[in-house]
């Protein structure tokens, strides 16, 4: 019974990396990019989140909502400004820009809420239930992300391959010339993208800081990570993939705690990471690329 | 017949490397024109400097009196002015009908209209109706290339500018993807042929130039090219 409730909490954790890393790989399929900057969008919605229901009285669904647009501004503000001059540069110099804006958002954040951590407010009002006579009890929070995880899966899943944009964006992903030829405005593309990703990347915060109730400029830099394993994992570029690793490193990750040690549980989950690169370089779903010529 | 495309004295760079030089011709209203010559010609810069991918150092194109040269790719399609690239570039990870529904990106029509020019190209190119819901990335060469065809068909082009159909097909359908050529052409659309295999392409077009190290050498009816020693030497081995 145990064992289920620390494989729930690791599926709870996993839908918030999930949710953080169809972010990262939505970006680097459309874009070609690593936005290591997506990691402190997190930190940024969370702020937001939290000045809005603890300052303004804010209720919690509004202050999501608030953070989500303030989230997808930035992300399209940092695209336009930082990257978009850059989309005909060597990737090092994007990659290097990207952990720049990183630390530009981290420092930001340091200036206007300095640097002490705050408690946040969970945005969840469920109240957690009891299963099995009281031996497994499952709190609101991780109810509630694993809820918003599978919403969010699915409705990106539909997004992309039932509509018209969704095929767009897989279009420009595999030849931007191509997809220009079709008449798609592949800025536009790109933009759509960002902001997709930077509202998740809003979602997330409010769901892990839920969970795990703290605030500091930091905060977003350690999730951002594990989710770029995740979309690694699960194989970079793939929406599915980015879904599937995400849940397993949440699972990993609570279940190294809970049975083999706290302290070496970041370890192994990167270790994992590094064993399916060294078998299956491209990731769980991720695919080779063959073209016929 | 009036003048559809008219490229007037455009160069174009990579880099440093001087690719199009004072290049000029023009495409009237109806025909087939072919583009002819080596590898490395320039035939290609000059496809995506028309389709707007690249762009001119100096010099205008201008597509049914308007001016292009400076417009954005995404918008010259929206024009009626579509593009087959080399090498197909079909959308791999798509279906076959997903590849003609991005054809169809511009359209605003509404869904019949559209459906009806799904039934066209199916008509046109039965191969891909048995092949809808295949990705496109299974295809052959040869499907693939039907498929390029059809989805530049899909945007209701006026003209077609079409780079290499016949690379890296076999001589039987080649004859086909130039049988298809001249099937669109007679509906109605302007072709803008560029090819390597310039015995096919002068057997189908009204008129042709010969490109040779970014600049024009040669111009003239099609088959009166065909019979000149110097194109014969050169590109017709014989």
């Amino acid at each position: 019974m145990q064992f289920l409730g620390f494989l729930v909490n690791g599926i709870s954790l996993g839908s918030v990396y999930a949710i953080i890393a169809l972010g990262y790989t939505m970006v680097y399929g459309i874009a070609k990019m690593l936005n290591f900057a997506h990691g402190d969008v997190i930190m940024v919605g969370g702020y937001v989140i939290s000045t809005c229901m603890t300052s303004m009285g804010m209720n919690p669904l509004l202050s999501v909502l608030v953070g989500m647009v303030a989230c997808t501004i930035l992300g399209i503000t940092v695209e336009r400004v930082a990257y978009k001059p850059l989309r005909e540069a060597p990737s090092l110099a994007v990659l290097i820009t990207a952990i720049g804006v990183s630390y530009l958002l981290q420092n930001a954040a340091l200036l206007i809420f300095g640097s002490a951590t705050k408690s946040f407010n969970s945005v969840v009002g469920v109240k957690p239930i009891t299963l099995f006579d009281g031996a497994l009890t499952i709190t609101g929070e991780a109810l509630v992300t694993i809820v918003v995880g599978v919403v969010v899966m699915i409705g990106l899943t539909l997004f992309v391959n039932r509509t018209k944009m969704g095929h767009a964006m897989l279009a420009v992903s595999e030849d931007k010339g191509a997809a220009q030829l079709m008449g798609i405005d592949v800025n536009a593309t790109i933009s759509l993208t960002f902001a997709i990703g930077s509202g998740l990347a809003a979602v997330a915060g409010a769901l892990l800081c839920s969970s795990y109730p703290s605030l500091s400029p930091t905060t977003g830099a350690m999730p951002g990570i594990k989710a770029f394993v995740a979309a690694v994992f699960g194989g970079i570029g793939s929406i599915p993939g980015a879904m599937l690793g995400g849940i397993l490193l949440g699972i990993i990750e609570n279940l190294s705690k809970a049975y083999i040690s706290t302290q070496l549980s970041d370890a192994i989950v990167f270790g994992v990471l590094i064993v399916v690169l060294l078998v299956k370089p491209t990731g769980l779903l991720g695919k080779k690329i063959s073209e016929k010529v | 017949m009036g003048e559809i495309l008219r490229v007037d004295n455009i160069n174009v760079y990579y880099g440093s490397i001087h690719a199009i030089k004072d290049v000029s011709f023009h495409v009237n209203e109806g025909e087939i024109v072919t583009l002819i010559g080596a590898n490395g010609a320039g035939k290609t810069t000059t496809m995506h400097t028309i389709s707007g991918l690249m762009k001119p150092k100096s010099g205008d194109i201008v597509y049914m009196g308007q001016s292009i040269t400076k417009m954005e790719a995404h918008k010259i399609i929206r024009l009626g002015l579509a593009q087959v690239p080399e090498g197909r570039r079909v959308f791999s990870g798509l279906s076959v009908q997903e590849n003609l529904e991005m054809g169809a990106y511009t359209r605003k029509d509404g869904p019949a209209a559209i459906q009806q020019d799904y039934e066209m190209v199916f008509d046109l190119l039965p191969r891909l109706k048995e092949r809808r819901t295949q990705q496109a990335g299974t295809l052959s060469g040869g499907e693939q290339q039907m498929l390029a065809i059809g989805r530049a068909l899909m945007c209701k082009p006026k003209m077609l500018l079409l780079d290499e159909p016949s690379m890296g097909l076999s001589p039987l359908l080649v004859k086909e993807v130039f049988k298809i050529i001249k099937d669109i052409n007679r509906q109605g659309v302007t072709v803008l042929l560029v090819e390597q295999n310039a015995k096919m392409a002068l057997e189908i077009a009204h008129r042709a130039y010969v490109l040779e190290t970014g600049s024009i050498k040669m111009e003239g009816e099609a088959h009166a090219l065909a019979n000149n020693i110097e194109v014969r030497k050169a590109y017709l081995g014989c």
